[in-house]
């Protein structure tokens, strides 16, 4: 006889959602997990909420550089190139 | 229907190529794509911004004197970082030495389960609301300002994983990190956001 594994408590349940997200849990354990989730609305809320988060935090907000970042960064660049010695 | 072609942005692969035969326009367009996050990613080794900004100065440095050396194994965006993570370090004094620090954050208050680990405080529900483009917006700010609270060890990790999409592998190399540790150090990165989004959840 399989002994089933018993169901995840949602304890258990928010400790797996990076593993998850990530594919690293083994098949048995990620259909544990789905399996939870099927029938617990706040793990799935847990679950979504750092989805969302990741997702978010991927949204870059447009950072222009400063006109003298722009003048140090060519000065910089000519520096290099005047000097052979700094290419290695 | 006009059909308008948007400026075409040159790739890695070809920025590197320009950049080996010494065209300064390349460098000004590789600054300006890579800056930003240099100095996010500075930032989280070093005590200050002006600290941060000679790192990244240093950085640049590095890349031109090793751009010749660059075997395009990973993403260009990795192997410059990797260089900012190693003038970081060289100056940083934020940094605990000897054994990584996970920064103890807990995933979820255990007071907030019943005895069998049930909810019994569950999260209140918002990730719904992210389709709103202003909730969105301001949860997006939220998140980064809450990013700069976290351990620096965990707001590394997350910093890479999640605001700059690299993948964990990646990541470890960037930071000369275990898998298990990245493992750890994004699950209570991330967990530690969502409990500062949480607090501050109904100010949105």
């Amino acid at each position: 006889m399989l002994l089933r594994k018993p169901d995840l408590a949602c304890q258990q349940a928010v400790e797996l959602v990076t593993d998850y997200l990530d594919g690293n849990l083994s098949r048995s354990d990620r259909r544990r997990f789905e399996r939870h989730l099927s029938v617990c609305p706040h793990c799935t809320e847990y679950l979504a909420q750092i989805r969302a988060i990741v997702e978010l935090a991927g949204r870059a907000e447009p950072d222009d550089l400063t006109p003298q970042a722009q003048d140090e960064i060519t000065d910089l660049f000519r520096r290099w190139q005047a000097d052979p010695e700094q290419r290695s | 229907m006009i059909v308008r072609t948007l400026p075409r942005m040159p790739d890695d692969g070809e920025l590197v190529e320009r950049l080996r035969a010494g065209d300064e326009q390349a460098f000004v367009v590789l600054v300006g794509r890579y800056q930003p996050s240099m100095l996010r990613l500075a930032r989280t080794f070093v005590p200050n911004a002006m600290v941060a900004e000679e790192v990244v100065q240093d950085s640049w440095l590095g890349v031109l004197r090793g751009i010749d050396r660059f075997e395009g194994r990973a993403p260009l965006k990795a192997w410059i970082f990797q260089i900012v993570v190693n003038r970081a370090r060289s100056t940083g004094v934020r940094e605990h030495r000897g054994a990584p620090d996970l920064g103890g954050t807990i995933t979820v208050d255990p007071a907030r389960f019943d005895s069998s680990g049930q909810w019994i405080a569950p999260p209140q529900h918002w990730s719904d609301r992210v389709v709103d483009r202003l909730f969105a917006e301001k949860a997006a700010d939220r998140i980064h300002a809450a990013l700069e609270e976290l351990p620096p060890a965990q707001q590394q990790v997350v910093t890479l994983r999640d605001v700059e999409g690299l993948t964990s592998t990646v990541v470890c190399d960037v930071l000369q990190i275990t898998e298990a540790n990245q493992r750890v150090l994004l699950h209570r990165g991330r967990a530690r956001l969502r409990q500062i989004l949480e607090a501050e959840f109904g100010k949105l």
